[in-house]
């Protein structure tokens, strides 16, 4: 099985057939519609059409002041909410050259990486899904809902959060965050062997994801794939350790790359890995914040009474759970920005499909699709 | 047989043999379909509660006030039934409506069917043809004629790939699952479901029930081959490509709502009962006790046989929320280059056997 056999079924060719996938369908994750060209089962080409859930993010910011954009951006991927928050903060506060309380870069850190954790949960579940396991799914949504609780304690919303403010956060952390956080974590690393043993290693699982969809390095750097997806095709490149924003340089965590251990590097399966090794570097980068969070100290400190950056341009990117997030903002000196771009990793991962997937199945395609993790609130914004 | 001995039994019968025979098939049918029925509502049930208790949730629970699903959600099958029955029958207007309405009938018939020919105990059978076993596997394969139809006659794409793709699958696993079934009439010498199970009496070394899984290590194997090939041909997970919820919506069942979605639905459990049943009385003993003197009176036989085959059950749906879905080819491969050689290398073993050690 694998690249070979699949793609020698090519001389035998009918008539081609154009097949939608989506917008409503179960696993387009989201409102994506994928027009695909097949020959039976197997596909020769696959074409994404975006823009159902456009928001007109981008133009609507241009009317709107600097601190009521962050509640958009926990719109744009909702799925990892603190991190667009925070990417959009890191890019403000470098524009206003404000320099926050060390406490609110520790809490930062902390939430942008449960939420890092939360995101891939859902990744990583949902792909279960996508190739016909649902019992790892609702494992994992239960794991995912204790992240939710801490965060509803701490800001008391469970999706879109509106927490980091440019200068600080929303609120401080609650009494026995650490404690709680804590009960999490040692609640939470030992159920990873037991995904593993349940998804990732299964022997099925693994002759539907290994050397299906492989991405070769040169492919995701050329369509400028970034994050997990970039990782899985070995590329040791991570914007927390290479380009450091916030305080990520304090902290000791690994960057897993793939290493194609069950077939080619680059394959779905390394993708599908890599995410679910961040999961536990997230929670080292977690204990040690915890540990070493100092306390005290308001958490509003900095922040502006007025937001009005000087004139002058930023592209600040951060490392969310899909990749590169960058914000380029320009201001023209208003309380209002004058033009704003977010660099969406989703939709660079999702611009590759074409290229990994002609030539396999539908059910490899949903299983490609699944495996770069696209969140389609981020790609139409 | 029964019509015969119905019309010698009874003075007037023979002037009107025509109803005796329509009297004799209703009161054969009504039982069967009503067992179906129950049956498949306590499979769902069980389908509920072993889902839940694996995903580490309650799965459906009642208070016992009002409009609930009753103590332990035990009403909630019949709830989802009624819920079927009330549903807006939906035909789409491109459809080929005579084909899509017939298309769930055709399905359910396959597995109503083959019913008739299980031994539930030594006396409750429908009928216990000479032919039994063959009977089974011929009708059971029915049902893919009413998928099929179901996939063309929707005219979506979508249940087109499903109705292809479970027409390769079912017709490919017949080939593993008849090929393992040959092994068992080679030991037995007949083909009649009772004959199979009396052949399976008795006990070796007194401990080890004499069934045809524990008689030499080729059987055992043919029953792996053959609840392996069972389970694919039911679309269960890992095999449920036709259905492949993730991929194909719902495959050839995409465009059927209520009480025809009901239909196929009710098949797929009633073919699961089937498998299972034929793994029973093949392999496993039939209505035979597994330990030697415990409720081996015929009384017990139909407990024997239920518990037998809810236990294959189990394990059906064990697997289903346990492990992801294979791939069409994959499954092809699995099939070809592995059950069925197995299952050839098999028959041959099984004939060395019974030649050398008897």
């Amino acid at each position: 099985m694998g690249v070979g056999s699949v793609k020698e079924v090519g001389p035998v060719q009918a008539e081609q057939m154009v097949l939608n996938i989506g917008p409503q369908h179960p696993s387009t994750h989201g409102v994506l519609r994928l027009k695909v060209k097949t020959d039976g089962e197997i596909v020769s080409e696959v074409i994404p059409y975006i823009g159902y859930l456009h928001r007109c993010f981008e133009k609507h910011a241009e009317s709107i002041t600097y601190e009521q954009v962050i509640p958009f951006t926990d719109r744009c991927d909702y799925i990892a909410s603190m991190n667009n928050n925070f990417g959009y903060v890191v890019a403000m506060e470098e524009l206003m050259d404000i320099k926050v309380p060390e406490r609110v870069e520790y809490i930062r850190i902390i939430m942008a990486e449960l939420n890092r954790i939360a995101s891939h949960l859902l990744a990583l579940g949902v792909y279960g899904l996508d190739v016909g396991a649902f019992t790892p799914f609702l494992h994992m949504f239960r794991d995912r809902e204790r992240i939710l609780d801490i965060f509803e304690l701490t800001c008391g919303a469970r999706l879109l959060y509106n927490y980091m403010w440019v200068g600080g956060v929303s609120h401080d952390l609650p009494r026995n965050f650490e404690s709680i956080c804590i009960d999490f974590l040692d609640y939470f690393e030992p159920n990873i062997p037991e995904f593993n043993e349940l998804l990732t290693k299964n022997k099925i699982f693994i002759e539907r994801t290994a050397d299906v969809g492989v991405m070769p390095a040169e492919v995701a750097i050329s369509y400028g794939v970034s994050g997990p997806n970039l990782r899985g095709s070995g590329v040791k490149w991570d914007v927390r350790r290479d380009e450091p924003y916030s305080i990520y340089n304090k902290f000791d965590f690994e960057i897993p790359v793939g290493t194609g251990e069950y077939g080619t590097l680059g394959d779905c399966w390394d993708r599908f890995w890599v995410r679910m090794l961040e999961m536990q570097e997230s929670c080292k980068i977690i204990r040690q914040a915890l540990k070493t969070i100092p306390e005290g100290g308001d958490v509003h400190a900095m922040v502006p009474k007025k937001i009005r950056p000087p004139k002058g341009s930023i592209y600040r990117r951060t490392e969310s759970p899909r990749g590169d997030l960058g914000y380029y903002i320009i201001s023209d000196g208003s309380e209002i920005p004058f033009r704003m771009k977010m660099r969406s990793p989703a939709l660079t991962a999702l611009s590759v499909l074409d290229e990994i997937s002609a030539g396999w199945m539908i059910s490899d395609v949903i299983a490609i699709l699944g495996s770069l993790d696209i969140v389609l609130g981020e790609i139409d914004r | 047989m029964i019509v015969d001995y119905l019309i010698d039994l009874i003075p007037f019968a023979a002037d009107w043999p025509g109803l005796v025979f329509v009297s004799v098939v209703v009161l054969c049918a009504v039982p069967v379909f009503m067992f179906i029925a129950v049956y498949a509502l306590v499979a769902i049930y069980g389908e509920l509660k072993v889902s839940s208790f694996m995903q580490d949730k309650v799965g459906p629970m009642g208070q016992g006030v009002g409009l609930h699903a009753g103590k332990w959600g035990l009403l909630q099958p019949i709830a989802d039934a009624l819920k079927l029955i009330l549903k807006e029958d939906i035909i789409p207007t491109t459809a080929d409506r005579k084909l899509f309405i017939l298309a769930p009938f055709i399905v359910f018939i396959g597995a109503f069917i083959s019913m008739a020919a299980l031994p539930f105990s030594q006396t409750i059978i429908v009928a216990d043809m000479n032919i039994g076993m063959f009977y089974i596997l011929a009708v059971s394969s029915l049902g893919v004629l009413g998928i099929i139809l179901a996939g063309w006659s929707s005219n979506n794409k979508w249940s087109l790939y499903g109705a292809m793709r479970s027409a390769a699958q079912i017709i490919s696993y017949e080939i593993p699952a008849g090929l393992s079934i040959i092994g068992v009439i080679m030991l037995t010498g007949t083909l009649s479901m009772q004959g199979i199970i009396e052949h399976q009496t008795g006990f070796v070394w007194g401990i080890l029930p004499n069934w045809i899984i524990f008689q030499n290590p080729f059987t055992f194997l043919s029953f792996f081959i053959f609840f392996i090939s069972g389970v694919a041909e039911c679309n269960r997970t890992p095999f449920d490509i036709p259905e492949a919820e993730s991929e194909l919506v719902a495959g050839a069942f995409t465009e059927y709502s209520g009480m025809r979605y009901a239909f196929f639905f009710l098949s797929e459990y009633a073919n699961m009962f089937v498998v299972a049943g034929v793994a029973v009385a093949g392999f496993l003993g039939g209505w035979q006790s597994p330990i030697p003197g415990l409720m081996d009176s015929p009384g017990w036989g139909l407990f024997w046989f239920m518990s037998k085959s809810l236990f294959l059950i189990f394990l059906m749906i064990w697997f289903r929320w346990t492990w992801p879905r294979l791939r069409v080819d994959q499954l092809m491969s699995v099939c070809w280059k592995g059950f069925i050689p197995i299952a050839f290398v098999n028959i041959f073993g099984i004939g060395l056997w019974k030649l050398i050690i008897g």
